[in-house]
């Protein structure tokens, strides 16, 4: 059985929010990290429920809606979020108030930060009662989430599920994690990311919802075959291995791939990973990059998706994500690859 | 025909107990574990009861057998020592490796660090080895290290149903084939972020919590970890090991009313219960109890109870809530309930439902209210409701031959 990528919304630095524009223009910052361009939310949220609404729900609200808009679904049979961080922005108002030793008054707040209140939000806006969950695990988010999406299929309970990876980013986030050593001290151009060669990652943020189907229909993107997870705590294993168990799996070998969408994110510590994997296996495969676009954040990797799909879809590997030059002559099977930290490593294969 | 999920080993840590012999000793002696604060230092310590567990930091990572060095947060310390409780009683330290996961649940992870050192954390470098035990995923992995579970991995975060979907999740991965083998529950430590939060919503009762009782005003928080180790019938049959229940349904439904409210009907508890029944393929009238979410706040315990009238009509089971025993456990609730739900199964007992004086005149039934022994019970439902209408519901089933053995991990 087939499932099939029916819609997308994405909310990121780049003009990425009108489905039917793929990267028309690249945009280029100079920052200590990237943030979404906002889309005008009043024209998808009801203006009285969106001004008590923090920045993130109104990005997940607004995302969700695009995918089911460009797929042309009204109910899903299932909601699925994957957020590392959830309402960071809530978070850090409550912590903040806790911490001049006032006591919280206002409850918005407080409830907005629970984990689950995008899920929960989206299905409120759709009046969807069908099944409703939220993965919270780091770089594994989305990925869970998708896991569970293909489940759904595979259990026959679901015809179109909509699944989402959504994270933001703050200042104050920013200098505490810049603290335990994730991100680099100094502004970063984000097209230059790979020229600086220092410790930490360029952060970003995103909101990506996809529509999923089992059948394919017009707005159709790709096939999404499989979603894997590796926990790596103690280096044991050997990424080479894996990405070809991991293929062949779905019966594929590394030479029919005709993209590899890695993971790079600017770290010098971390970074030789991917070019192991470019200068090894994959050296004859094309090589797309993504992180430039839109920083490294826990559900990245729904940036990844959404360009490998309209990759597919488009027939059409952008120059500014081209990592190497080769010009397949068809873009037929996309591996993803991501890993943070050596620690959590996720596989991603999408066919047209 | 989908592969049958069985339960073969139990691991808690509440107000009410250490472990799960001490659990049982409590439950048994209808002995709450709300109390006054001892270890949180919150402004409202003196104005609201909680259900903390009664032991300090310092007494958890000996109890864990840890030293400070990375960096632990109380949460990854309850978690890690109720997983490696269940993960033992099933015996799968001793057994050949099967794909084993941990699917661990948690609503706000290290804030119990982070609420102490936020301070720190924008001015200075002192506290920084806590900086990364904020997030969810961070007591989900210092669990799977401990217990060298490393096939799959994920944290799941859905409210106070956290843990009961993270056995759904479980017990679905099972029944697909992706996983022998799945340890899951929730961990939730007390907060001030939670105690200020749940006071600004005006839900803290300022007497321990009633749950299904007229004059009922709210919740009692309270704290700790459960988890269950799940297995497919084949991976449980290795190595000669007892099979305590199993985990026979599971349904998810989301309300899609409000943030914070039940529906006054209880529309996303009925969908919960009603689709668990469906997966499970048992008859209503064969659920002989229900562990109620029960949290005994005016709107959740009206639209539970009228959802279970609706359901169940005319041959309604034996309801309680046994939170006034461990208080609202949050995200770690869901698997804790379960594990009552369990006992009630192997101890053939219906756990009662304390505090409760004056029943609700809304509802055609009334909760039980004294422990009831040698009770026919064969298949109970736990219910666990959350924040943002995240209702899951869990049916449990005695297996055949109970020879259940509560382990002696005192």
């Amino acid at each position: 059985m087939s499932v099939f990528i029916n819609g997308i919304g994405l909310i990121s630095p780049q003009q990425t929010a009108d489905p039917a524009l793929f990267l028309p223009d690249v945009m280029e910052y100079t920052a200590d990290y990237l943030q979404v361009i906002n889309p005008n939310y009043k024209e998808f949220i009801n203006p009285i429920a969106a001004r008590r609404m923090s920045r993130l729900i109104k990005m997940g609200i607004t995302s969700a809606k695009i995918a089911l808009a460009d797929a042309g679904c009204q109910m899903p049979d299932a909601i699925i979020t994957g957020t590392g961080l959830g309402s960071v922005e809530d978070t850090e108002k409550i912590l903040t108030e806790m911490n001049a030793g006032e006591q919280l008054m206002n409850p918005t707040p407080f409830i907005q930060s629970t984990y689950n209140t995008i899920s929960s939000q989206i299905a409120i806006t759709l009046k969807c009662h069908n099944y409703n969950s939220t993965y919270v695990h780091r770089t594994f988010s989305f990925e869970s989430a998708l896991q569970d999406a293909l489940m759904q299929f595979e259990e026959k309970v679901a015809a179109n599920v909509l699944v989402g990876g959504i994270d933001e980013m703050t200042w104050n986030h920013l200098q505490i994690t810049r603290r335990a050593g994730h991100w680099k001290t100094d502004p970063v151009n984000n097209l230059k990311l790979l020229s600086y060669h220092t410790p930490g990652a360029f952060a970003g943020e995103g909101a990506a919802y996809f529509l999923l189907g089992n059948e394919r229909c017009l707005s159709t993107y790709s096939t999404l075959r499989d979603v894997k997870t590796i926990y790596n705590r103690e280096k044991a294993t050997h990424v080479e291995d894996a990405v070809k168990t991991f293929l062949s799996a779905n019966e594929l070998d590394v030479n029919q791939l005709d993209a590899v969408i890695l993971g790079y994110n600017g770290d010098s510590r971390y970074d030789g990973l991917y070019d192991q994997l470019g200068s090894g296996i994959f050296r004859q495969t094309q090589q797309v990059w993504y992180k430039h676009l839109c920083g490294e954040y826990y559900t990245s990797t729904g940036f990844a998706l959404w360009l490998g799909a309209n990759i597919l879809k488009h027939q059409l590997v952008p120059a500014a994500v081209r990592f190497n030059n080769l010009n397949p002559d068809r873009l037929q099977h996309i591996l993803i690859y991501n890993q943070y930290q050596n620690i959590n490593h996720s596989l991603f294969l999408i066919s047209r | 025909m989908a592969r049958r999920v069985v339960i073969t080993g139990l691991g808690i840590l509440s107000s009410i107990g250490r472990n799960l012999p001490e659990t049982v000793e409590s439950v048994l002696a209808s002995k709450s574990g709300i109390g006054i604060l001892q270890h949180l230092d919150s402004p409202h310590k003196d104005e609201f009861p909680f259900a903390e567990v009664p032991w300090s930091n310092k007494q958890l990572l000996e109890l864990a057998q840890l030293t400070d060095s990375l960096g632990y947060s109380r949460n990854s310390l309850l978690g890690m020592i109720a997983a490696r409780e269940a993960f033992l009683h099933a015996s799968l330290d001793k057994l050949p490796r099967l794909r084993t996961g941990l699917i661990s649940a948690t609503t706000v992870g290290g804030m119990d660090r982070c609420e102490l050192y936020f301070n720190d954390f924008i001015t200075n470098d002192s506290k920084n080895k806590y900086i990364d035990v904020y997030d969810c995923a961070d007591s989900t992995e210092k669990i799977a290290d401990l217990l060298g579970i490393r096939d799959y991995i994920t944290t799941i975060s859905t409210a106070c149903s956290s843990a009961a979907n993270a056995l759904l999740l479980g017990a679905r991965m099972i029944r697909n084939g992706q996983l022998d083998r799945v340890v899951a529950g929730g961990t939730e430590a007390l907060t001030s972020f939670h105690v200020n939060g749940f006071n600004a919503l005006k839900i803290l009762d300022k007497v321990p919590c009633r749950p299904f009782d007229a004059n009922r005003n709210g919740i009692t928080l309270g704290e700790g970890a459960a988890y269950l180790v799940l297995e497919s019938e084949e991976s449980a049959s290795i190595g000669g090991r007892e099979i305590i229940a199993e985990l026979a349904g599971y349904g998810n439904a989301c309300e899609a009313f409000h943030q914070t409210a039940s529906t006054p009907d209880g529309k996303g508890a009925f969908l919960a219960m009603e689709r668990a029944l469906n997966i499970s393929g048992i008859n209503s009238s064969a659920i002989d109890y229900i562990n109620a979410h029960g949290t005994g706040t005016d709107n959740n315990d009206i639209a539970e109870g009228l959802a279970i009238e609706r359901l169940f009509g005319e041959k309604i089971p034996l309801v309680s809530s046994t939170k006034p025993f461990t208080g609202h456990m949050t995200s770690a609730a869901g698997s804790a309930e379960a594990i009552l739900s369990i006992l009630c199964l192997t101890h053939e007992i219906i756990l009662p439902n304390l505090n409760l004086k004056t029943p609700m005149p809304e509802l055609r039934f009334t909760p039980v209210t004294e422990l009831i022994h040698e009770s026919d019970v064969s298949t109970v439902m736990s219910n666990s409701f959350g924040f943002g209408g995240n209702n899951t519901s869990l049916i449990f089933k005695k297996v055949s031959n109970p020879k259940f053995q509560i382990p002696n991990t005192k």
